[in-house]
């Protein structure tokens, strides 16, 4: 590898940054978080986005991810954030990306995110559907029972250093059991898991019930991230784009006061 | 009647399993076509891991040329993972293709494309998979045409029992002809076995079953001959001429998987005339076919544009080989100067390269390692390969890439090559650190590096090397050891020098299988038998396995791999034709013992190699004269309107 420093000039400096919400739909979520950046990177440059990037020899675009729903498991809300080289507009820059994107990773939202606010503050919790087919309502709703009230619940988890213990029940904020669409032979679980290190994941919860009340699903369960966010009060999950929506009609309301004045004053 | 997804079974096993998305589909710029609107229906199978099959060109090509068609319909197969085949096995989900997760049993075709020969064994397995019988005898209309192609189907001895028909050379043309042999064949329901024949007597299509083989008593072939009338003697290979015709792939796969290859390819040429006397690649494909100047800006654009891949390789079997290559680099240079695209030139010799052509090609991106090629560590073992190289050129062109910013720079050898001794081997670390002294000296720094990697030399089908003894593993490894002990003995360059090898023995199985004849069948069944595949994988292959089965099976590997033919010999695979005298190879051995090189046909008169007048073809070279325009770019086509 050459040593040398790069010749030529810088590249372009970033001149907007901006917040995507995407979803890990249907078949889309066997894709692991390596294929889904591989992905990301190869629709940006299709749909042509002026993007920013690093300077060095192997310049890189600039894209921070926001966490990343595991191997397996589908979401309706993942975040990314991505730095243009020059301004687009954002409803263009959500069809052309959307377009480019495999059907199932699909952009729902595109905000401008404002100087100096950071988006992985704002993700305190997620908020996971889990199927489970297979397993009756009142299986399910005995297993969340004795879950919760379980002063602690140890699992373990295969990581690649090892065997790694966590506490699945410090994390999980809230859980309940319904039946799926009404149905009574399969249950589903909504559970809102604050995000600790190491992460306790849908497959953990899952080891959980297990631990407590011996829930063993005869088909793999289908789980989903339906958002991840700021906890509120009332133990659900925020929308971390909610402050930039604001500051976005705050800068509208700003510019159009502007040209009101504008429009008003004397020539 | 319509065949359904296996997707629905298929899905519960997938959260199970190493990888899932690697059997899930949707590439960008794959396709499901509709199963009752085609009357011919090809499976493509590439017999190995997906991450491995995904990106070769070959299996593309095909899948896209078959697409076009209207009525014809291609889907992609690949080997599945050792944890998803006993999944499949548990759940009784038969091998699928990715594309539509239909049963590869339905299709027509099981068309599999071998570029080695250690895919054997994950051919019978994916038949095992798919519910198809292992012997092409016990199938019966319901089952597909099994089909092998690529390079190693010129020789396709070894797994002719398996095989319903193997097809030589260019499979372009080849595919949309046995297309319409089937469907006529289909519209006159004919049976199974008329099928082949028509096939058989259409042309370059070989029928193992329509030839029977006879052995003298010292085991040797005393003759191949058809069993059919009309079929013919010997089976050509087939050669597609001018590829600005073949601009394929037009729309290549983009997997979300990670595979060995993250880029975009454009084949610059088809077919080499260096003459190396190992290289198999170089003789069934001759002769050079260029793509023009033009022709490979366009299928850059078009192949850019449809994957947004950031980095393009040009390949062929030797790329800087082509006529225009300085326009070419520069050329695409220019038109993506800015854009974070970088090109790549993989296969380049040492004689054809120059500093100026690896700052074109690094220009607009990310500078990767330079790899050269000797092949031979002696100056007179590279005259027996024809390898045409000296110790001063080789080191000259390293030092000015030292000189010019590259600080890594990777040499490629053989060991193991025909009239090798100790002493050839032993020059390549005297070469390496040649390199290293060179390079510190230019670069006033102790800060260069080399990597050493040896491969071992197969002797291959249709080369001059045909004839020639293998060296068995014992004394490949004991070279192999010398030289590691050769290059750590001087302490000054040692920790410059990196050393990559692999030992002798799946070197010695290759061989086996590579000029096996007939009598190899039951050895490669053995072996799958006892839970062999993926021999190509280190963590799978195992030597000794194979060693029992050949024991088993009455075969003698020796026999096969290190002894030395003689010119009166039949070969297995002398019924199959590349269009290369034999006469000639043998005089190119011979020229090979003796150590006399020969030139390239492109810059001298014809040597008669055979293959133009026996194919009917010839050298599609330029130059052509003319630039690669600028592209019109639109200047940020999302900006605020």
């Amino acid at each position: 590898m050459a040593r040398k420093t790069p010749t030529g000039p810088p590249p372009p400096p970033p001149v907007q940054r901006l917040r995507l919400r995407y979803t890990k739909r249907g078949r889309l979520r066997f894709t692991s978080h390596r294929d889904i950046a591989r992905a990301f990177e190869r629709a940006l440059r299709r749909a042509q986005v002026p993007m920013a990037y690093s300077a060095g020899f192997s310049p890189h675009p600039k894209i921070s991810w926001v966490g990343a729903a595991p191997t397996g498991v589908a979401s309706e809300a993942e975040y990314v954030e991505i730095s243009v080289a020059e301004r687009v507009d954002l409803d263009r820059l959500r069809s052309a990306l959307d377009e480019s994107l495999p059907a199932g990773i699909d952009i729902t939202e595109v905000v401008e995110a404002p100087v100096g606010s950071s988006l992985p503050d704002r993700i305190e919790a997620s908020h996971w559907g889990i199927r489970l087919p297979g397993v009756g309502l009142d299986a399910a709703l005995q297993a969340v029972s004795a879950f919760l009230s379980a002063e602690s619940v140890v699992v373990e988890r295969l990581m690649k250093d090892g065997k790694r213990q966590m506490d699945a029940r410090a994390a999980v904020v809230a859980m309940s059991a319904s039946a799926t669409d009404g149905d009574r032979s399969c249950a589903t679980l909504d559970v809102v898991v604050r995000h600790v290190t190491p992460a306790v994941r849908p497959d953990d919860v899952l080891s959980g019930l297990r631990i407590v009340a011996d829930l063993v699903p005869p088909v793999p369960p289908e789980a989903t991230r339906y958002a991840q966010g700021p906890l509120t009060e009332s133990g659900g999950v925020g929308d971390p784009l909610a402050p930039d929506r604001l500051h976005a009609d705050g800068a509208t309301r700003a510019a159009a006061d502007l040209e009101q004045e504008a429009a008003g004053a004397p020539s | 009647m319509p065949v359904e997804s296996l997707f629905p079974r298929l899905e519960p096993l997938l959260p199970t399993v190493q990888k899932p998305i690697q059997y899930v589909g949707g590439e960008l710029n794959s396709q499901v076509k509709d199963w009752d609107s085609c009357d011919v229906r090809w499976a493509i199978m590439y017999p190995d891991a997906y991450e491995v099959g995904l990106p070769n060109q070959g299996v593309m090509i095909l899948y896209e040329v078959l697409n076009e068609q209207p009525g014809v319909l291609a889907e992609r197969t690949y080997s599945v993972w050792p944890d998803m085949a006993a999944k499949m096995r548990a759940a009784g989900v038969p091998q699928f293709t990715v594309d539509g997760h239909r049963p590869v049993k339905d299709f027509d075709v099981l068309g599999i494309s071998f570029s080695t020969e250690l895919g054997y064994t994950n051919m019978l397995e994916a038949l095992d998979l798919a519910g198809i019988p292992l012997h092409a005898r016990d199938r019966d209309e319901s089952h597909p045409i099994v089909l092998a192609g690529g390079h190693a189907a010129f020789n396709p001895e070894p797994i002719a029992e398996f095989l319903d028909a193997a097809v030589l050379g260019d499979g372009e043309q080849a595919v949309l002809e046995m297309t319409a042999v089937l469907r006529q064949a289909k519209l006159d329901g004919v049976d199974r076995e008329q099928t082949l024949l028509r096939l058989a007597r259409a042309g370059g299509v070989y029928v193992p079953r329509f030839y029977d083989t006879d052995y003298l008593p010292d085991g040797r072939i005393a003759r191949v001959v058809p069993n059919r009338p009309d079929v013919p003697f010997r089976v050509h290979k087939r050669t597609v001429m001018d590829l600005d015709e073949w601009p394929y792939p037009k729309q290549p796969l983009v997997p979300l998987a990670e595979t060995v290859h993250e880029r975009m390819s454009v084949e610059i040429f088809r077919g080499c005339t260096r003459g190396c006397r190992f290289c198999q690649a170089g003789m069934i494909t001759r002769p050079v076919r260029e793509r023009s100047l033009t022709g490979i800006g366009d299928m850059v654009k078009a192949g850019l544009d449809a994957t947004g891949y950031e980095e393009v390789g040009l390949l062929s079997l030797s790329s800087a080989d082509h006529s225009e290559i300085g326009a070419v680099a520069k050329g695409l240079a220019d038109r993506y100067e800015g854009t974070q695209t970088s090109l790549s030139l993989p296969s380049t010799r040492v004689d054809a390269f120059n500093i100026d052509l690896a700052q074109e090609i690094s220009r607009n991106g990310r500078r990767s390692g330079l790899t050269f090629a000797p092949e031979g560590g002696s100056e007179r073992l590279r005259k027996v390969i024809n390898k045409m190289v000296s110790k001063d050129d080789l080191v000259n062109t390293v030092t000015t890439a030292y000189g010019a910013g590259w600080r890594q720079v990777k040499l490629y050898f053989m060991v193991g090559l025909p009239t090798e001794t100790d002493e050839d081997v032993l020059e390549i670390a005297e070469m390496a650190r040649d390199v290293i002294r060179a390079g510190r000296s230019i670069t006033g720094t102790r800060d260069v590096r080399c990597t050493v990697s040896i491969g071992g030399f197969v002797p291959k089908p249709h080369t001059p090397f045909q004839w020639a003894s293998q060296l068995d593993h014992e004394t490949t490894d004991r070279r192999l050891k010398l030289l590691r002990d050769a290059i750590n003995s001087d302490r000054s360059t040692a920790k410059a020098i990196g050393y990559r090898y692999h030992d002798g023995k799946p070197g010695i199985v290759e061989g086996l299988l590579s000029r096996g004849d007939r009598r190899v069948g039951p050895v490669i069944e053995q072996v799958w038998r006892d839970g062999g595949k993926f021999d190509g994988w280190s963590e799978h292959f195992s030597y000794d396995r194979w060693m029992a089965a050949a024991e088993k099976a009455g075969v003698d590997v020796a026999w096969y791999t290190t002894r030395e033919r003689e010119q009166s010999e039949v070969l297995p695979w002398d019924h199959l034709d590349s269009g290369l005298d034999k006469e000639w190879l043998w005089s190119d051995w011979q020229d090979a013992l003796a150590e006399q090189d020969l030139d390239d046909c492109r810059w001298i008169p014809c040597f008669d190699c055979g293959v133009c007048p026996q194919m009917g073809t010839d050298i599609q070279i330029g130059p052509t004269g003319k630039t690669l325009l600028p592209l019109t770019v639109v200047k940020n086509p999302l900006g605020v309107a």
